[in-house]
């Protein structure tokens, strides 16, 4: 039922095109791009450009669940902790990822891992503020029921305080999801001679709006594939 | 087996608790009443070493209660907020069980009998929003036990349940105190409640003038066990302990 637009929309792109009112050159045509995107999957190299982009955008993904849930956590269990670090995390949250594209060049060279890199900062800030918030609101009751079964404080977290926050949680890390494939897209495009952003700027630069529109959907369809896998996640409560 | 030595509780500048002085033998039930916001929920707070004492101390079989110990449990009111809503029935008296490090392997065989004994054999693959009110209190109750602790510490346990539950509840809760030998810390604001349940019943008071709570009265319950929710109720003493100890409540 939800493919019923998209559909409609490449419908009505087709039909215009052949009608002469979309450009060419420009906005090519779904039944073109298909073509050449099909062709791109056939000989591998889209797969392999997918493979890259994604496993970037894991990669950050996984890093910034990791550090933003660690230092959330501590941050929502310690008030005076948290009001300590407002400042460093106000200070640092509003440099624009891509800004860090030169240093982490610097430091990783053209890799996958200069992407994943600039993506985790990205995503690190969304996890780490949404898990202290979650961590904080966690019921003070539960944590006592912690502390009365004598549970030292990793146990607290882990077997109380992270379960309790959960949801919370993972609201923030599928936020990062879209923005861990986002910002590695936006490297690729900027610096970075591999993956999905640079295959669409060497196809534009080589006139191939064709190949151009199949890698941009082709990101947009995987995107919403990963999404929907992370929405699946099985999570009991 | 649980004393208060000139035990005071402040919050800030506003004291709540004054000089309570009082013992909770072994094996013994003792209930504590009295009148909304006089300090019992603080006590039973102190005693389990949750909130921190601003002079005199809790002991527990002698020594200083300054932090939360497995030998002393405490089952709330608010039953709700007490289980955890991700873990299943079992999965909840399971976490006592881990806090105790008894091996996975084994939880099956000790859960079983526990949630049998509190009547929730059958509802241990449910999750506690799948349970009724009594039936949730039963299992942080079945928890509590699963801590195998020497007191269990009860603030009114029963206050936010119906009334057939309620009585339901203060007999079972009376035969298992009885017959798994362990002391019981009981809070009320309900004074029939306590009469019947009590081995003794410790009436606590405001002061007048600086709202601090304080004891007023300990009365020794002579009444025969075990007790019986109409005998018990309609005994000519019950009916002496209830006037003598309703003017505290006022
Ligand atoms: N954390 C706290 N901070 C400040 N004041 C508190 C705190 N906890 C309790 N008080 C105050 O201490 C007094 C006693 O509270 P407590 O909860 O012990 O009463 P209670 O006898 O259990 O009442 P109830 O029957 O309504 O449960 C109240 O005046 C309350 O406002
Ligand atoms: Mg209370």
């Amino acid at each position: 039922m939800g493919a019923a637009f998209p559909l409609a929309v490449l419908a009505l792109w087709e039909l215009l095109s052949r009608g002469g009112v979309l450009a060419e050159d420009g906005f090519s045509r779904p039944s073109r791009f298909f073509v050449a995107g099909a062709k791109a999957l056939a000989d591998g190299t889209l797969l392999a450009q997918t493979a890259q982009t994604f496993g970037a955008a894991a990669q950050a993904l996984v890093i910034a669940t990791v550090a933003g849930v660690t230092v959330g956590a501590i941050l929502g269990l310690f008030r005076p902790l948290e009001r300590a670090a407002q400042l460093t995390i106000d200070a640092l949250r509003p440099i624009p990822s891509v800004a860090l594209i030169p240093l982490s060049l610097l430091i990783f060279g053209f890799s996958r891992e200069m992407s994943a890199a600039v993506a985790a900062f990205a995503c690190f800030w969304p996890i780490l503020i949404v898990t202290t918030a979650a961590v904080r609101g966690v019921d003070p009751r539960l944590i006592e029921v912690g502390r009365l079964l004598a549970f030292p404080l990793p146990k607290i977290v882990l077997k109380l305080a992270l379960p309790a926050a959960l949801p919370g949680i993972l609201v923030g890390i599928r936020v990062a999801a879209g923005i861990a494939i986002v910002v590695t897209v936006t490297t690729e495009i900027v610096t970075n001679p591999r993956g999905l952003g640079y295959a669409m700027t060497m196809a534009a630069e080589s006139l191939q709006p064709d190949l151009v529109w199949a890698t941009l959907l082709w990101v947009g369809v995987v995107g919403w594939a990963a999404n929907w896998a992370l929405e699946k996640l099985p999570i009991r409560r | 087996m649980l004393e208060a030595r000139g035990l005071s509780v402040s919050f800030g500048a506003q004291p709540v608790l004054r000089d309570i002085d009082l013992t909770v033998a072994e094996h013994e039930f003792v209930c504590v009443v009295g009148p909304s916001g006089c300090g019992k929920t603080t006590l039973l707070r102190a005693l389990a070493g949750l909130t921190p004492i601003s002079s005199g101390s809790a002991l527990f079989k002698g020594r200083p209660v300054i932090a939360p110990q497995t030998e002393l449990a405490v089952v709330f009111q608010d039953y709700a907020r007490a289980l955890l809503p991700w873990r299943t029935v079992a999965g909840n008296v399971a976490l006592a069980l881990e806090a105790r490090n008894i091996p996975a392997s084994d939880h099956a065989a000790r859960i079983a009998p526990l949630l049998a004994k509190l009547g929730l054999s059958g509802d241990g693959d449910k999750f506690p929003s799948q349970l009724s009110g009594g039936m949730q209190q039963r299992l942080q109750i079945a928890r509590c036990l699963a801590q195998e602790p020497e007191v269990l510490l009860m603030d009114e346990p029963f206050g936010s349940l119906d009334a057939i539950t309620r009585q339901q509840l203060q007999d079972e809760v009376a035969r298992l105190a009885k017959e798994e030998k362990r002391t019981v810390l009981f809070i009320t604001h309900d004074l029939e409640e306590a009469i019947y349940l009590g081995d003794r019943v410790i009436a606590l008071a405001r002061v007048k003038g600086n709202l601090a709570g304080r004891i007023a009265e300990i009365v020794d319950i002579a009444l025969p066990r075990p007790r019986q929710q109409l005998a018990t109720r309609e005994d000519p003493r019950f009916l002496q302990y209830r006037h003598r100890l309703f003017r505290h409540l006022e």
